[in-house]
């Protein structure tokens, strides 16, 4: 992986909501990266701010209320954050595409399935024509695999079922070759049937096209069969990052702990399904120290008053919990046997 | 799609049986005999006797509704108590010029309604959404013989810019053929008629086009808003289209289906003949021509004239109808 080109990286990135009832860091100081080819997950429950991290590479955040407050987005040598709107306009869909949560809403009702495609490809390429535009439209929609390309070309949305307005999304997203797809929980809305088969698709077009792949879900079991590697965020900020093996055989930081062990395993008879207890603080009521603090059952008198660094667990996982600062540990253990 | 058409078409019958029925009634509500107002307060009372018989209105109500309807059928609106031309012919000219007008102050409050509610919708919360909207409401609640005399003060007699009021120009009229005569004008290579014509369009269209103009704004606005938080919206720019494409393109088009209802209720109103400007300006319109016919009781003008009227409006709903399933590929008719 090591020798593998950085194609999005990530620094510090603060996105931040400015509402009447008080500012809300809806981003946090989160940095990760994705390299060529490579498919990286991002978990979190909802609020965590996944969204609103895509949204920001994509220069979509809602303005007002939202605006990138701090940070830098590298892509190619660039900053994103740096550009104009007019250059901004060039990058998305070209060389960064993206794809949403409701297949059912994120098609425009009104247009056919090919002048919304063909509409993608001539946005960035007006030059080749609209024949080009035609031909590259329906080779992408016989790439993810939907039946009668041609007729779908003249069809509306309503006519075609959630599956497979997906798929369109999917081919409009990938029809300009962009280097990095972001996914935004693409197979939420869907049923788990055309879920499974929606995420093959995906898995299956990113080896091929190799296109570095931002994967956003709350499902762990969509990280499980399709990721290399996983961000962890909670609350807008990153709290752990490991390769995929990794977090799910030694999870770090006690809210990834949690998450694996919500996940209910048909083969043992449980009479309730573990929950992480408590709720996710409110944007808005974050008090200084840890932010899972109040939830976690290891937490001592250091998380509530500090936040912590994101500490390198080993070659390849980090946690931001103090449990992996020497010191902490120490003083969790001193805690452990006063109670 | 046209059998749809058809039985909407057959169901603007009972509509309009009901309406001319509805005014039947309540011009005979109006107090005063016909005959006694075109012959005069000095008139002997056997004239009024004999004319009100030669008018047939010595006849039951019921009878003199039924002739009237059968001579409908028939495609005869009638004869003016007063001038004694046959509706059909006489009312012609009026409707035309309320229409060239009509339709003129529609253009005027379409383009910078929508315009204003886009623009508005696009910055929201921005001086101009601010300024529009004030306007806006201004716009709807300015009475429209005021602005109209506003208009005429200003334009016509301060800065001498516009003509007060009339169609043309009384030195030099317009050959009337169509009875539009924006169109006349251009038919027959008039081009010093067209100015002049134009010229007279402007302070009554902009006073006619007021109130639509504010509604479809706000209209426009609040649909427009609606939209711009849909998915595909995000989507479109999420493309890399340049916002001015997601606004006119994506969003304008889903927007347009509640914009289209209202223009087309506006419009339909507008053509009803707006007394109120077309007194003002002195626009031979059918307003004026209706509002003269109750004046003298001239029941066939009355009476004809808002069918003509009402014929419009409901034909107008109608092709509004139609037109959202060419917007909207998910509304079907059959």
């Amino acid at each position: 992986m090591e020798d593998k080109k950085v194609m999005l990286e990530v620094n510090d990135l603060q996105t931040t909501f400015f509402t009447d009832s008080g500012d809300i860091p809806a981003v946090d100081h989160v940095s990760f990266h994705v390299h060529d080819g490579e498919v990286l997950g991002i978990v979190g429950e909802s609020g965590c701010g996944k969204s609103v991290t895509s949204l920001s590479i994509m220069g979509l955040v809602p303005n007002p209320p939202g605006k990138v407050v701090g940070g830098d987005i590298h892509f190619e040598d660039k900053n994103l954050l740096d550009l104009s709107e007019r250059e901004m306009r060039k990058v998305r869909g070209n060389d960064i595409a993206m794809i949403f949560q409701e297949p059912m809403t994120s098609l425009n009702p009104l247009f056919t399935i090919g002048h919304q495609m063909m509409e993608a490809v001539l946005i960035h390429h007006k030059k080749k024509g609209k024949q080009y535009a035609k031909d590259r439209c329906i080779e992408m929609l016989e790439l993810v695999e939907l039946p009668r390309a041609k007729d779908l070309m003249d069809e509306y949305p309503h006519q075609l079922s959630g599956g497979m307005r997906q798929r369109v999304m999917i081919a409009m997203a990938l029809i300009c070759d962009p280097k990095v797809l972001i996914a935004d929980e693409p197979t939420t809305a869907l049923d788990v049937t055309t879920q499974s088969q929606i995420l093959k698709l995906i898995k299956e077009l990113n080896d091929r096209l190799n296109t570095a792949l931002l994967l956003i879900t709350h499902d762990l079991g969509v990280v499980a069969k399709t990721c290399e590697r996983v961000i962890v965020m909670y609350s807008g900020q990153v709290i752990e990052e490991a390769p995929v093996d990794k977090l799910f055989d030694s999870p770090k930081h006690p809210y990834t702990q949690g998450l694996i062990q919500s996940v209910p395993d048909v083969r043992k008879k449980q009479d309730r399904l573990y929950s992480i207890e408590g709720n996710v603080p409110l944007p808005g009521s974050i008090h200084k120290g840890c932010r899972f603090a109040d939830r976690c059952k290891f937490a001592f008198d250091r998380c509530f008053n500090e936040n912590p660094e994101f500490y390198q667990t080993s070659d390849v996982q980090k946690a931001r919990c103090f449990l992996y600062d020497k010191e902490g540990a120490v003083e969790h253990d001193k805690a452990l046997t006063r109670s | 799609m046209l059998s749809y058409t058809l039985k909407r078409i057959f169901q603007l019958i009972p509509v309009l049986l009901g309406m001319t029925f509805i005014v039947s009634m309540l011009i005979r509500a109006i107090p005063g005999n016909p005959a006694q107002v075109i012959l005069g307060q000095q008139a002997t009372a056997e004239a009024v006797q004999a004319l009100t018989e030669k008018l047939g209105l010595d006849k039951p109500w019921y009878i003199q509704y039924i002739d009237y309807l059968k001579g409908i059928l028939t495609g005869d609106l009638g004869e003016s108590f007063r001038t004694h031309a046959p509706v059909v012919e006489e009312i012609w000219p009026y409707l035309a010029a309320t229409v060239e007008l009509a339709v003129f102050a529609m253009i005027i409050a379409i383009f910078i309604g929508i315009n204003a509610g886009i623009v508005s919708a696009w910055f929201q919360n921005s001086w101009f959404d601010y300024i529009a909207m004030v306007l806006a409401l201004v716009g709807v609640s300015m009475p429209i013989f005021w602005l109209g005399l506003l208009g005429q003060w200003g334009f016509a007699l301060e800065l001498n810019w516009l003509p007060t009021t009339g169609r043309e120009s009384v030195r030099d009229p317009v050959n009337a053929i169509t009875n539009f005569y924006i169109i006349d004008t251009i038919i027959q290579g008039e081009w010093g008629q067209l100015k002049e014509v134009i010229r007279h369009l402007i302070l009554p269209g902009l006073s006619l086009a007021t109130i639509p103009m504010a509604i479809i704004a706000r209209m426009t606005r609040s649909s427009m808003l609606e939209v711009m938080r849909s998915d595909y919206i995000r989507t479109a720019k999420a493309k890399g289209q340049k916002m001015f494409f997601v606004i006119y393109k994506h969003a304008l088009k889903n927007a347009f289906i509640p914009v289209l209802t209202i223009i087309g209720l506006q419009l339909g109103l507008l053509l009803g003949g707006a007394i109120l400007t077309e007194t003002i300006f002195a626009w031979p319109g059918i307003g004026r021509y209706i509002y003269d016919a109750i004046g003298f009781r001239d029941y066939p003008v009355i009476q004809s004239g808002i069918l003509v009227v009402a014929f419009i409006f409901v034909m107008i709903n109608l092709i509004v109808d139609l037109l959202y399933s060419f917007i909207d590929p998910r509304i079907k008719y059959d």
